[in-house]
């Protein structure tokens, strides 16, 4: 008998640990054996810690599994979901980029190639450098890390600049909040990112890759590097590539804690030891990157969707999407919601239907009030807007943005200046320095919101000013996409930033 | 995690830095590594990395003030990490932080009085989706908590520091 627990990092928060413990110790004491593996999450957060049994085959799905309902468990008595598949928020998805999450045994490699692991890889193998980035061209696949660049003209470029010496940079620095796809990746299919990047350096003639994670993510660090190890060990990485192609290692760097390093020119500057600014663009990294060398920067999710192109066709992938965004969005659904997770889709999914059918609406009852879309520098959108498709133009055209696909879920008890305020507060904290635009106007963003929120009503056309001074005049998108859910939040919900109310409101108080 | 408990020797602290010297770029490794054996980052190394990387001390200091994450002075025994991003403030986030600065008595980055925990913001454990989040310590033995109402904060608190 094969028993699935989670080592996922929020299964764990929600207490899969014991319920492991609890199981072994209850088959243990009924002298049955029963191998526990540690698989990643299927990303149905609600249920965790959600366990799978697997008896003749078939994987039943139970959950959330308290530490006490081991003996349930295992007497086949407590009550299932039937299969995975059974759940409709599971059934629903197209997963790609996921086939594996949360299917297979995360640190082996047998598991990995037995669900199509490594396909991708032999097949580029036998391909020339120019055949692999048209592959990844034809797919369609733009950069999943928020700017949604084509991955294929970014790998064009690496491959074509000369050098002996060029590298692959994956983006682990996940900072926004109400994002966790990296991660859930990282902690559940690690031989998937690992196969991308191998993939893009035999594409771009680049031999050593890194991999940068956030110190905030220490379970993703050391599946991480157990991964790269077994990986290494098996000839899959090293001196030559599944013991026929050219060399190419990997190296596991850590983070210290700054949000602005998931920008790729402040991240390039943290790898070199440096303090973590942002370069101005040009040089692009792609022909000057870390330590001065060509560098394909790509973020986890462009990565780890490159084999299943590879063994899919580009065709199969390009085949889901709307518009010129193609392919499988891997939708990370939080904050107030009723069933928040992980949902992997075709783009043009209309966001009110992921909040109010799949997520189910927020967890404490209360009616949607905003939706924040693509992390801390997203727009807050009203439920007057959730008729807006997942897609990057489509997002674009409403002043919003997709980002990384985080969708956080505010109830009508939020308070937007309050949010507003944070948003510029964050960007104090996080920004950089480098630019006045962001270091300084984040202060007197913070300091212009409390005036308002004192019930200085001139103070509103100030911050519209220092916005648009913030968006306008920034180097990189920390300083300038601050302005977004601040404005969005101050267009969409001016009742929030009435400074007579607030007045009233306060004076009422006292 | 075992840590070295008078300050480590200068030849102690040029072990840990050449530990991390066959790597590309190798000063945050250094820092991560010093950390993790000492706790915190003495000023001590400072001089010694700045002589090994061939760099000025000053270009050291700014590298190691740059990160949130590197400590001049050691932490509590605990590191209590409360997330304050977005998507834990719409489950409430605020007045868990509110809850455990009152019955810590210290502000954020405070060192309770007896040197128990250490109270830090954080912004985003990747635990969005069961909000708010909470993780004690760091790497190789993080404990990590979501739904984490002032209750269960507190519960927490009684076990990891007694």
């Amino acid at each position: 008998m094969k028993i699935y627990v989670p080592r996922d990092a929020a299964a764990r928060a929600l207490g899969s640990d014991a319920v492991a413990e609890a199981i072994a110790a209850e088959a243990a004491r009924r002298g049955q054996t029963a191998q526990i593996i540690r698989n990643g999450s299927r990303g149905m957060v609600w249920l965790e810690p959600l366990v799978e049994v697997e008896r003749d085959g078939v994987r039943l799905a139970y959950g959330p599994v308290a530490p006490g309902d081991a003996t349930a468990l295992l007497d086949g008595t407590l009550r299932c979901h039937g299969t995975v598949a059974d759940i409709p928020f599971f059934a629903r998805q197209t997963r790609l980029t996921f086939a594996r999450v949360g299917l297979i045994d995360p640190l082996s490699l047998e598991d990995y190639a037995a669900h199509g692991g490594l396909v991708g890889l032999r097949r580029a193998l036998a391909m020339d450098q120019a055949g692999i980035v048209a592959e990844v061209t034809a797919s369609g696949l733009r950069g999943r890390g928020g700017a949604g660049f084509p991955t294929g003209i970014k790998w064009e470029t690496v491959r074509n600049a000369p050098g002996p010496q060029k590298y692959i940079v994956c983006n682990a620095d996940e900072g926004d909040s109400g994002t966790f796809a990296d991660r859930m990746l990282m902690e559940g299919d690690p031989f998937c990112l690992i196969e991308g990047m191998v993939i893009a350096g035999l594409a771009t003639g680049a031999t050593k890759g890194f991999v940068y994670i956030r110190s905030e993510y220490p379970d993703a660090i050391a599946v991480m590097s157990d991964a790269v190890r077994i990986a290494r060990d098996a000839g899959v990485i090293g001196a030559s590539v599944m013991g026929t192609g050219p060399a190419f290692d990997l190296e596991i760097r850590v983070g210290a804690g700054a949000y602005v390093c998931g920008e790729e020119t402040s991240l390039l500057n943290s790898l070199e030891g440096k303090r973590g600014i942002v370069r101005a663009k040009p040089p692009l990294p792609a022909l000057e990157g870390v330590f001065g060398k060509p560098t394909v920067v790509n973020n986890v999710l462009s990565l780890a969707t490159v084999p299943v192109i590879l063994e899919k066709g580009a065709a199969h992938y390009a085949g889901f999407g709307l518009g010129r965004s193609r392919g499988t969005m891997p939708l990370q659904i939080a904050g107030n919601v009723a069933r928040g997770g992980l949902f992997e889709t075709a783009f043009g999914l209309p966001l009110g239907e992921i909040i109010h059918d799949i997520a189910g609406g927020t967890a404490s009852g209360r009616p949607v009030k905003a939706v924040q879309v693509g992390g801390p520098l997203g727009a807050y959108l009203p439920p007057s807007q959730f008729d807006t498709p997942i897609g990057y133009e489509e997002f674009d055209r409403k002043g919003a943005l997709i980002g990384h696909a985080g969708i956080v879920v505010h109830d009508d008890s939020a308070d937007m200046l309050n949010l507003a305020r944070f948003a510029m507060e964050f960007c104090a904290v996080e920004s950089c320095g480098k630019c006045t635009p962001c270091r300084i106007g984040a202060v007197r963003g913070v300091e212009t919101i409390d005036r308002i929120a004192g019930g200085d009503a001139g103070a509103i056309p100030l911050l519209t000013d220092l916005c648009e001074t913030m968006k306008d005049g920034s180097l990189c998108a920390l300083g300038g996409f601050t302005p977004y859910p601040v404005m969005s939040a101050l267009t969409h919900f001016p009742d929030d930033f009435a400074p007579a109310r607030k007045a009233a409101a306060q004076s009422a108080a006292e | 995690m075992t840590l070295i408990d008078s300050l480590p020797s200068d030849a102690a602290l040029c072990a840990i830095i050449d530990s991390q010297m066959h790597l590309e770029g190798p000063l945050l490794p250094i820092l991560h590594a010093l950390q993790a054996a000492i706790g915190h980052v003495p000023e001590a190394a400072l001089p010694l990395i700045a002589q090994r990387l061939n760099i000025t001390r000053a270009e050291v200091h700014g590298v190691m003030t740059f990160y949130h994450d590197f400590r001049e002075t050691p932490a509590g025994r605990h590191v209590v990490k409360i997330c304050r991003a977005e998507a834990c403030k719409a489950m409430g986030a605020d007045q868990l932080a509110d809850h455990a600065r009152a019955r810590l008595g210290v502000d954020w980055h405070g060192t309770t009085a007896d040197g128990a925990v250490t109270l830090e913001p954080i912004y985003c454990l990747g635990l969005c989706a069961c909000a708010p989040a909470v993780m004690v310590d760091g790497q190789g033995q993080n404990r990590l908590m979501g739904r984490v109402s002032p209750a269960a904060f507190d519960a927490l608190l009684a076990e990891v520091a007694g």
